[in-house]
């Protein structure tokens, strides 16, 4: 089977989930903020001095059900790392399944297997 | 790079989901020519990539964070076409079920990460390394094993490093000049900005700068270490 072909490759995207959490640590060991562009409506209201109304209303759209990759009550330190490393989980499996349903569908069309 | 929901006006958002919905249709039908169902794991395997390399966070001292996208890398695994629906894939995971990036802006960073910055990516990538075209673009349909397993050169290693390099920061430009035009477009009864407030004299310095000195430079080590890694354990992916 393909997936036993590419074992060593889905063993390095699981190695690269568990590991996730340095994604969370290194930027608090060095005190580094979001990435630029990316606040909240509030903060946004501190650095810019008032919260643009379209900005506000627009925000608040969407209701993600894992914000930030994390989730609530495991804000801080190992729940925080095992809460990232649980969304990469959940994000991983739902990219691939979606990837190879989508994949599927176009290859059978292709009539190639 | 995620633009969240809000600092795009609706103008902007509108245009580039226009943008990149033909760009998906296109890719679509690319996909259902060359695509084998056994290269369906590869596809997979890419856009899992690209959603877990996107969680490494890299710090700017005292400053933001930013990170590798794998745009560049994955077109020149799986091809260009299977690259932006990979791609997009993960980023549509990202905006709707992590809230990293927005819902209206799923076109602009669509179209920034999974299409711009990644096709520049990979057509400065086939530029640096074009003496092997022709082995290079049968990617999909060459078995000849043999062909594959001699065609990563140093050459090809520095041109995917630059293509990385320059991809992801066409991408970050087109963030900034998106966000920048914002107050330019859209301001309410009292003058003020509606979406995004800063303008581009502060948006392209901001975004630019990070980009060029440090997370280009991530974008470039990850793409020409994973080509290497994988070079060493799976030849066969390579080069093809």
């Amino acid at each position: 089977m393909e997936i036993s072909n590419h074992k060593k490759l889905w063993i390095g995207i699981a190695i690269l989930i568990i590991l996730s959490p340095i994604g969370l640590i290194l930027p608090e060991l060095l005190k580094a903020g979001g990435a630029w562009g990316e606040w909240g409506a509030d903060k946004i209201g501190k650095i810019a001095g008032y919260v643009p109304h379209g900005l506000k209303k627009l925000s608040e759209l969407w209701k993600a059900p894992i914000p930030d990759y994390a989730f609530s009550g495991w804000d801080k330190g190992g729940k925080s790392y095992a809460g990232y490393i649980f969304s990469g989980i959940i994000g991983a499996a739902l990219v691939i399944g979606i990837s190879m349903l989508i994949g599927k569908f176009f290859a059978r069309k292709n009539g190639n297997s | 790079m995620h633009i969240p929901d809000g600092y795009l006006g609706p103008i902007t958002y509108g245009s580039l989901w226009a943008a990149v919905i033909p760009i998906w249709i296109y890719a679509s039908k690319k996909i259902k020519e060359i695509l084998k169902a056994s290269q369906v794991p590869r596809l997979a395997l890419s856009a899992a990539f690209s959603f877990v390399i996107m969680m490494f966070n890299v710090p700017l001292p005292g400053g933001t964070t930013g990170h590798a996208t794998g745009a560049t890398l994955i077109a020149i695994l799986i091809g260009p076409w299977p690259a932006v629906i990979a791609l997009s894939i993960a980023l549509i995971v990202q905006a709707i079920i992590f809230g990293d990036g927005g819902i209206t802006a799923i076109g602009a960073n669509c179209f920034n990460i999974a299409f711009a910055g990644m096709i520049t990516g990979y057509g400065i990538y086939k530029l640096i390394s074009s003496e092997k075209f022709k082995v290079q673009s049968s990617k999909f349909k060459n078995s000849d094993t043999e062909t594959r397993r001699s065609s990563l050169s140093t050459r090809h290693l520095i041109g995917a490093g630059i293509g990385a390099y320059v991809g992801i920061n066409l991408g970050a430009f087109l963030t900034a000049v998106e966000l920048g035009i914002q107050p330019l477009l859209h301001s309410g009864t009292d003058g003020r900005p509606l979406y995004s407030p800063f303008p581009l004299s502060i948006t392209i310095p901001a975004i630019m700068l990070e980009h060029i000195f440090l997370f280009g430079i991530i974008e470039a080590v990850v793409t020409v270490f994973v080509l290497l890694y994988i070079k060493k354990s799976h030849p066969e992916l390579i080069g093809g």
